[in-house]
């Protein structure tokens, strides 16, 4: 029974990880905690929906043993350019000339009203019922003793994971990469080394935004596609975040897998219906410990 | 036409008071201190809840239903919050800025799903009912809610005009400083949190009384954002500019409210909500890049003796101690 709840909570937790991996970034670049960072997941999912509805693609047979048919799959990485863009867009159109003129609170408060502008345009445009990529049943198979997964959820797992490799790639062994980790620890002495910054917040918001559109996407097809998606998350994503040390993906990522879990052992606790407090209550105890986040020392 | 208007004059206004009250609540918090209470529609909701165990009449399944007199139960709602904000005041209140709006903004989600949840307390989905109004006649209901916002805007004005007024700016502006100088950071930013949120139950109690009416989707994060809105638009740190933001704002979304609900056919309802929440966070953005002190900016004086500083922002109070003299700056 217990090991039915981890399996739940780990393919939960990957999705929150994904999320959690633009927050991470843009607040160690940019320096402010964006509150608009669930909506990407939201739009990733919704960009996915209107590819598959415009293209006439969305009635393919599923893919077994998916509950998924294969134009999902062609979709998913222009849902994913097209949310990175919306994220670049957003930070152009928003957060780039408010940098200049407002403080960092006044970037929060920005981007509070960003979050609920952009899920409110996704009611306006698609109506404020819930969507599914497809009709399709998944069936749960037994992959250990007592536990049950969907392939579908188990493909989650699997495609999270190979994008935290891709990233922990380009971190790790591009130049690009090289200038972000930089500009995360220490953006001034960065920019005194000739990183180009805002090359480095473009990169952060395309990763951040594309991410989120993944994890919006598997999430839209393991569970269901509605406008506040993407903002019910909003607190897992700051809890893996902060629970991660702001500036690390990777960190997120893994805050993330224990978001899950803990959210996950609180339903037979505290009961499904408290299951979001769960996240608050990691991010209140990791930040009455550490009370400037686990790995953070910067004012 | 014009008692039609009358009605809902006095209808609109006692709850744009009602929002200004706690954008008062606010300001001491935000504009006076500098904290970022992300989680407004908490405070609020445990107001409201607070009235309506007090004061509703007793009903099978559902716990509180006291029947007393509305007095009763907005002194409640006022005591509560600030019971709630001393308690986790304490913890959080160290945190940096955006780590507080973080938590206070979880903890008015988990709020929230109190009142979602704990169905023999709130009533669950469906919320409670049958708050007794005030008085019987509307105008008075609003004389007395602007009684009320125009005691809360006097006593703050007077507050910040004090001793510990300064020492809250002061705390707002350089903690380091104001810590050599002998004043207690943590205890004065507790004490400026548990008024406001005392300000900010006080406002859900009136809302609720006067509606009669409580349930849980009026607490989601968009009244957080609706207050914001109006602190920000009346231009933070302005007690004066918090109170007319409230009236000003109030009167832009039910306008557009009902602007929309005019224009709409019925199947485009829903829709029509989510224009004006997306046009209203367009418009505090563009109020943010165009506009980021508000309408009434904060007004820079260090003490009733001295002129203000000509074209000062908040960041140049130094110096002056009440004698007519500014003091040089010291080192830095």
């Amino acid at each position: 029974m217990i090991a039915q709840y981890v399996a739940d909570g780990v393919v939960s937790g990957a999705l929150v990880g994904l999320g959690a991996i633009g927050l991470t970034l843009t607040y160690a670049v940019l320096g402010f905690a964006n509150f608009a960072q669930g909506e990407f997941l939201t739009w990733g999912a919704y960009f996915a929906l209107a590819l598959l509805s415009g293209t006439g693609l969305g009635h393919a047979a599923a893919l077994p043993p998916f509950a998924f048919g294969w134009p999902l799959l062609l979709v998913l990485p222009a849902a994913v350019a097209l949310t990175g863009g919306l994220a670049v867009a957003l930070d152009h159109v928003l957060f780039r000339p408010l940098r200049r003129r407002a403080g960092p609170m006044g970037l929060v408060i920005a981007s509070f009203g960003a979050s609920l502008a952009l899920a409110n345009l996704v009611v306006l445009l698609f109506g404020p019922k819930p969507r599914y990529f497809s009709r399709a049943i998944a069936f749960a198979i037994p992959v250990a003793p007592g536990v049950r997964l969907t392939a579908d959820r188990m493909l989650v797992v699997a495609l999270a994971l190979l994008a935290m490799a891709a990233l922990h790639l380009l971190l790790t062994r591009s130049r690009l990469g090289l200038a972000m980790r930089a500009s995360a620890e220490n953006p001034a002495l960065a920019a005194v080394y000739g990183v180009d910054a805002e090359g480095v917040r473009r990169a952060s918001w395309w990763i951040g935004g594309g991410m989120s559109a993944l994890a919006g996407v598997l999430l839209g097809q393991t569970e269901q596609i509605q406008p506040l998606m993407g903002a019910d998350l909003l607190l897992s994503l700051f809890a893996a975040a902060i629970l991660g040390g702001i500036g690390s993906a990777g960190g997120a990522f893994v805050g993330g897998l224990v978001v899950g879990l803990a959210e996950a052992l609180s339903v037979p606790l505290l009961g499904a219906a408290y299951r979001p407090a769960a996240a608050f209550l990691v991010l209140f105890a990791v930040l009455m410990l550490r009370p400037t986040g686990l790995f953070g020392e910067r004012p | 036409m014009i008692a039609h208007f009358a009605s809902y004059a006095t209808f609109f206004l006692t709850l744009a008071l009602a929002d200004g009250i706690a954008c008062l609540g606010l300001n001491l918090q935000w504009g006076w201190t500098g904290l970022f209470n992300a989680g407004v529609a908490g405070f609020y909701a445990i107001g409201a809840y607070a009235t309506a165990l007090l004061t509703a009449p007793a009903q099978p399944g559902l716990l509180g239903g006291g029947g007393l007199p509305f007095w009763v139960g907005w002194l409640g709602a006022a005591v509560l919050s600030a019971a709630v904000a001393l308690a986790i005041g304490r913890p959080v209140l160290r945190l940096r800025a955006d780590f507080l709006a973080i938590v206070t903004f979880g903890f008015a989600v988990s709020v929230q799903l109190v009142a979602l949840n704990a169905t023999a307390l709130t009533g669950g989905a469906f919320g409670r009912s049958f708050l007794p109004h005030p008085f019987a006649s509307a105008p008075a209901t609003l004389a007395l809610v602007a009684g009320l916002a125009l005691l809360a805007w006097v006593g703050l004005e007077r507050l910040v005009a004090s001793p510990w007024g300064r020492a809250l700016r002061a705390v707002r502006e350089d903690e380091g400083a104001a810590a050599a100088l002998g004043k207690n950071p943590a205890a004065l930013r507790l004490q400026s949190f548990v008024l406001g949120a005392a300000l900010i139950g006080l406002a859900g109690a009136i809302r609720a009384q006067f509606i009669g009416f409580v349930a849980p989707e009026d607490f989601l994060p968009v009244l957080t954002f609706r207050i914001w809105v109006m602190l920000i638009v009346g231009g933070a740190g302005n007690f004066t500019g918090a109170l007319a933001g409230a009236v000003v704002v109030s009167a832009l979304w039910s306008g557009s409210g009902a602007a929309l609900t005019a224009l709409l056919p019925p199947a485009w309802q829903v829709r029509g909500a989510a224009v004006q929440v997306v046009a209203i966070g367009v418009g505090i953005a563009l109020l943010l890049l165009f506009r980021p002190r508000g309408l009434v900016a904060e007004r820079v004086r260090v003490s009733r003796h001295l002129p203000p500083p000509p074209g000062s922002g908040p960041r140049r109070e130094r110096g002056g101690d009440g004698d007519g003299r500014r003091h040089p700056r010291s080192g830095g």
